[in-house]
């Protein structure tokens, strides 16, 4: 919403002239301010001319030198415009002067001065000034030619000041008004609030009574067939249009409000859209088949083609204004082709109407149409504003000489809407707001805002373009933004105590944060929604479980289309990413969710989102080992060490065949680790090995255990064994340290791998693996026996799984 | 004669010593004076020869002697270590800026130290840190928010849709209207967590965000308090010397609203580049807790009130970092990343 700020002066006399303090001041009291513009900030003595007499330029074809008639003086000034002629009017910046840019519409920042100077050897003591130059535009100057002088109407007096001639002495203030203020996206709204901000009178326009001595009835009859979708329209005919240039006052106007002067007819709708908010449509009556108008809604598939010549396909819910036999106009949105005013109308009859905000904002998005009407209806109009800004319109219509206005409204409008009541509860309002104002005050900053108040009941009246004060919460708030809410105390609450604090689960995560880091793991930040590629990229098979995933149904395009099963592609797409930018030794991870669905498609049951630990790593010293590594780290912090195993997977067509496990805790799979897939990796254009890991993070916070006991430290010598086995290569490391621990007896205390080697040594299909164990106990030094009888049980256990001693 | 003869030996003994440059000559003349054959055994061994009645003076008198040599010879001994650890630390000095031999350390994101920042401070507050579903009910985003179907808020907020009860979340005020009905007052909350709207990425905008919403519902809870507490976590945040400021705003389930904005740590509020010449920088929205939202929760908002407030977490971490553009926060550049 935009105002200009001598727009509203007229209305609220005695407003500041200081934009800061007023744009300030508003945004304090609600009316959030984006920006102002002073539109002459960069004009500096500028006034009007005219030019008396042109010679050409002795020494430039293109130039001619004028003498300028200043006022007080006639100067001489050399100009390259080509539309200037003896006579003309024009705007001049004299010597010292400042412009606001060049004559192609560029601005230039604080301004371009002007100094007297030579053209080709031509004394030129100034600048005759195209609309551009003025920092305005062709927009709303539509006589300004498209490249020249702009030339001054006749009346413009000569050495007058040119800026306030032309209304470029004003103030355009920019406002964020918030939807629930419907009232506030008009002049008079924001000058209401203006009035109450300054504390000063506030003089919304006087409506004069127009109409002659007809009945609009004779002229147009109006039914309503959908009253939900149409709570009022009302009508009024104005014959005898003359249509004309509207003055330069309301030209002025408009204009600081960015809108170009048309005519007086269509500058009037604007207007009073302006002042009242409520958007206006005119017929003409000619073209209205049995000069009779029905609100209905389309015939399902009917064409219609609307005043800009787009033609529309119609659905059953959306709300038309017909005539006898057609329709003429999208209610609210756009009015038809063939009933628009044209040059030549000589009856017309103006709508003011108010139509369901839902529907139109609906029916305009299906059409792709959204107006600045309907952007105005779909806020949900007041009703009563319809026939004020219809009585306004007529008022102005007789002032302008631009018709004669019919007498009688036709009026349809069922169930007035009428204000509402709510209970006046000063201390209450205090109470709620921590504040002490006293109780005339409250209800004095209310009455500015129109209020009415009913001292017998003690409830305040609503007024009906108030449609967002419902509660008494509201009415606090009217109290509180006009007391201030910098005067509002500041208080801690002073309540019952709670602890505060973060559940396990965040714990937990807060662990994997920081042993991720520890082990050198920055942190990365994915997107939670990505493209059903990323499951060809990963080469799931087509019926992976993976590839179930959540649609959106109006996603930003394929690539943000479905929420992620498996947290992988966010981290890969990021290390690719570095590897394109020749980032070496890069270690990501991730803690986000994946969107797991019971059933597809979602119905009204929630998905499973699972908090996911990722980690991916490529670079030097990155192997399959460091990344379990970090994983053992983790689970170690968490107590989850004692029960996991780590077994090969089978299902994970993303990694490495050879190099991949998933992690199983107490028979529960847990997550996964391995080296990327190269094809993996090739799709994501990473050239090198790829490491990653995948922690479910439900499984442990449901088998996390901080529970510790101190089991004291060993006194008595430790006896070690070192073991060289020999055995065949495909099995597994782990399977050997199983046997350790199922035969080792209650004094083994550690096993270490120390060594693996395959090659000449050992027989093919063979490796050898070394390790040492150590028994300890806790109340004696062990004997030779002990240990043996142990290392007997373990030998002859790995002797049946083809392992024996390396000799 | 012997007590001559002590005095030559150990004259000889104290100058040998005296001359010694190292241990190894030090241990010569120990040897010399001591060993088997040394000087002064000698005359050890010539004790038997001497008068039984001088025996106590002789003995005496040696024993005196080599005390006084082996102190000396101690006391060179010492010296020459001294020199020797000297010389030895002297010789191991290093350059000390060299560069460091590291662990490779990973850098948290700046968006979860932020986080972790805000975090605390409510937690000092007595706040919990709670979660909700980032795939949500509409009725939980919209509806029980006092949004209803046909609210033009439901538009402005550009949603994802799943289906026609099923969204993206926008905003993570559902989490309050979680808390609400599954908790009975006093709540003392805030909820981070990720949210969405369709907007195409940019310098400042991502279709996936976060924000911290909190709320605190008690008996007697004022618009003072909501100032009060959103005052110090300002302060605490970005330090005492910040002003504050609040604005009249609307939120569809707040009611008084505000926006806080807070004074441009650049430029003091002066106004700068960084605050667009404002002097002031929009940080937060909240409000007090829509009575209708406290019913529909299962609150009777004649008994208790309470306010509401929620944070753009990536708003935050680009101001406190002065990070231009929001997309390097999830673009996961380790040259990036490190930097913090």
């Amino acid at each position: 919403m935009r105002t200009s700020l001598k727009w509203l002066q007229a209305m609220v006399p005695g407003l500041t002239n200081d934009p800061k303090e007023f744009c300030d001041a508003m945004t304090l009291s609600g009316s959030k301010v984006e920006y102002y513009t002073a539109l002459d900030q960069d004009l500096d003595k500028i006034v009007i001319g005219q030019v008396k007499k042109i010679e050409k330029h002795p020494d430039a074809d293109h130039l001619v030198i004028c003498q300028v008639d200043v006022g007080d003086k006639t100067i001489q000034i050399v100009t390259g415009a080509q539309n200037v002629s003896e006579g003309a009017k024009v705007p001049v910046v004299l010597d010292g002067g400042r412009v606001a840019g060049s004559h192609d519409g560029k601005r230039t920042e604080g301004g371009i001065k002007i100094k007297k100077g030579k053209l080709r050897g031509v004394e030129s003591d100034g600048m005759m000034c195209s609309i551009e130059e003025l920092g305005s535009s062709r927009e709303v100057f539509p006589d300004a030619p498209v490249n020249g002088l702009y030339i001054m109407p006749d009346d413009a007096p000569v050495g007058g000041d040119a800026v306030k001639y032309l209304g470029l002495d004003d103030v355009v203030v920019e406002y964020e008004i918030t939807n629930n203020r419907i009232d506030c996206f008009s002049l008079i709204g924001l000058a209401r609030e203006a009035a109450a901000t300054f504390n000063l009178p506030f003089n919304p326009p006087e409506i004069k009574e127009v109409g002659n001595s007809e009945n609009v009835n004779d002229y147009i009859s109006v039914e309503v067939e959908n009253r939900d979708l149409c709570r009022r329209y009302t009508a009024r005919v104005v014959k005898n249009i003359q249509l004309a240039p509207s003055p330069r006052w309301m030209q002025e106007r408009l204009r600081s409000q960015g809108i170009r002067p048309i005519n007086n007819i269509v500058d009037i709708t604007n207007y009073v859209m302006e002042e009242y908010g409520q958007p206006m449509h005119a017929y003409d009556l000619d073209t209205i088949a049995g000069h009779k108008i029905i609100v209905k809604n389309a015939t399902e598939g009917s064409k219609f083609v609307t005043l800009d010549g787009r033609e529309h396909v119609l659905d059953k819910d959306m709300l038309m204004i017909n005539d006898a036999e057609k329709p003429i106009g999208f209610a609210g949105i756009m009015g038809g082709q063939d009933s628009m005013i044209t040059d030549d109308v000589k009856t017309m009859v103006f709508e003011s109407a108010t139509f369901n905000g839902t529907n139109i904002r609906l029916s305009a998005k299906r059409l792709g149409t959204r107006t600045e009407a309907s952007g105005m209806f779909e806020k949900g109009l007041d009703p009563n504003n319809a026939i004020e800004a219809m009585n306004r319109a007529c008022d102005l219509i007789e002032e302008l000489g631009a018709g004669e206005v019919v007498g009688g409204v036709i009026d349809f409008y069922p169930e007035p809407v009428k204000p509402w009541r709510i209970k006046f509860e000063p201390d209450h309002t205090n109470a709620f707001l921590g504040t002490d104002i006293p109780r005339e005050q409250q209800l004095g900053y209310l009455k500015k805002l129109e209020l009415g108040y009913d001292e017998k009941t003690e409830e305040l009246i609503i007024p009906t373009f108030r449609q967002d004060l419902l509660s008494f919460a509201d009415i606090s708030e009217e109290i509180a933004r006009y007391f201030g809410y910098a005067n509002v105390a500041t208080t801690l609450p002073k309540t019952s105590a709670t602890a505060g604090g973060k559940s396990l689960k965040m714990e937990l995560e807060d662990i994997a944060k920081d042993v991720a880091e520890y082990c050198g793991f920055s942190q990365a930040y994915c997107y939670s929604f990505e493209s059903r590629k990323v499951f060809d990229k990963l080469l799931l098979p087509a019926d992976a479980p993976e590839r179930k995933a959540i649609e959106i149904q109006n996603p930003l395009g394929e690539d943000f289309s479905i929420m992620r099963t498996l947290p992988l592609n966010g981290l890969l797409t990021s290390l690719s990413t570095n590897f394109n930018r020749r980032n070496e030794n890069v270690s990501l991870y991730e803690l986000g969710n994946i969107y797991i669905a019971k059933s597809l498609p979602l119905t009204t049951e929630l998905p499973d989102e699972r908090m996911q630990w990722t980690l991916a790593s490529y670079g030097d010293g990155e192997d399959f080992y460091s990344m379990k590594g970090v994983v053992e780290e983790f689970l170690d912090k968490v107590g989850m060490t004692d029960k996991v195993t780590y077994v090969p997977s089978k299902n994970r067509p993303y990694l490495h065949p050879g190099r991949c496990a998933d992690i199983i805790y107490d028979g529960v799979l847990i997550g996964y680790l391995g080296e990327l897939h190269p094809t993996v990796a090739a799709n994501y254009a990473i050239k090198t090995r790829v490491y990653i890991a995948d922690i479910d993070m439900p499984y442990v916070v449901k088998f996390a255990n901080f529970e510790k006991k101190y089991t004291g430290i060993a006194n008595f010598p430790a006896s070690v064994r070192d073991l060289s086995l020999v055995m065949p290569k495909n099995t597994p490391a782990g399977d050997v340290e199983k046997i350790f621990y199922a035969e080792g007896g209650e004094h083994l205390e550690s096993v270490k791998l120390f060594d693996v080697y395959e090659g000449a040594q050992v027989a093919d299909g063979y490796k050898s693996i070394s390790y040492r164990l150590t028994f300890r106990a806790k109340d004696r030094s062990l004997s030779d026996t002990d240990v043996n009888d142990a290392m007997d049980a373990i030998l002859k256990r790995l002797e049946s799984m083809d392992i024996t001693l390396r000799s | 004669m012997v007590k001559e003869k002590l005095e030559e030996i150990r004259q000889k003994a104290m100058a040998s010593i005296e001359e010694a440059k190292d241990q190894e000559s030090l241990n010569d003349v120990r040897v010399k004076v001591f060993g088997k054959k040394g000087e002064f055994t000698k005359v050890q061994k010539g004790m038997k020869d001497v008068a039984p009645e001088d025996r106590p003076k002789v003995g005496a008198m040696i024993n005196e002697a080599r005390a006084a040599i082996e102190e000396r010879m101690n006391e060179a001994r010492e010296k020459m270590q001294q020199r020797a650890l000297d010389e030895r630390l002297k010789r191991e000095t290093i350059d000390v800026t060299l560069p460091a031999k590291k662990n490779k350390i990973g850098h948290r994101h700046p968006n979860t130290i932020t986080l972790e920042e805000v975090e605390k401070i409510f937690i000092g507050m007595g706040f919990d840190v709670v979660e909700g579903p980032e795939i949500e009910k509409d009725y939980y985003n919209f509806t029980a928010l006092n949004i209803p179907k046909g609210h033009p808020t439901r538009d402005e907020q550009d949603t994802f849709y799943i289906n026609d009860n099923i969204l993206l979340r926008t905003q993570t005020s559902p989490v309050q209207v979680r808390q609400m009905e599954a908790k009975k007052p006093p709540i003392r909350m805030i909820a981070p967590g990720r949210v969405f709207r369709s907007d195409e990425v940019d310098a400042t905008h991502s279709p996936s965000f976060h924000q911290i919403e909190g709320m605190v519902i008690d008996k007697g809870i004022t618009f003072a308090d909501l100032k009060g507490t959103l005052e110090m976590f300002v302060h605490k945040l970005f330090g005492d010397d910040v002003k504050v400021k609040f604005r009249p705003h609307h939120f569809p389930f707040t009611e008084p609203s505000a926006e806080m904005d807070v004074s441009c740590f650049k430029c003091g509020g002066k106004g700068c580049r960084f605050c667009k010449g404002e002097g002031w920088i929009e940080i937060l929205g909240c409000g007090m807790v829509h009575p209708k939202v406290l019913e529909m929760s299962g609150i009777d908002p004649n008994v208790y009130s309470g306010f509401a407030f929620g944070v753009g977490l990536e708003r935050i971490a680009l101001l406190k970092y002065e990070i231009d553009d929001m997309r390097l926060l999830y673009e996961n550049d380790i040259r990036f990343l490190q930097q913090f």
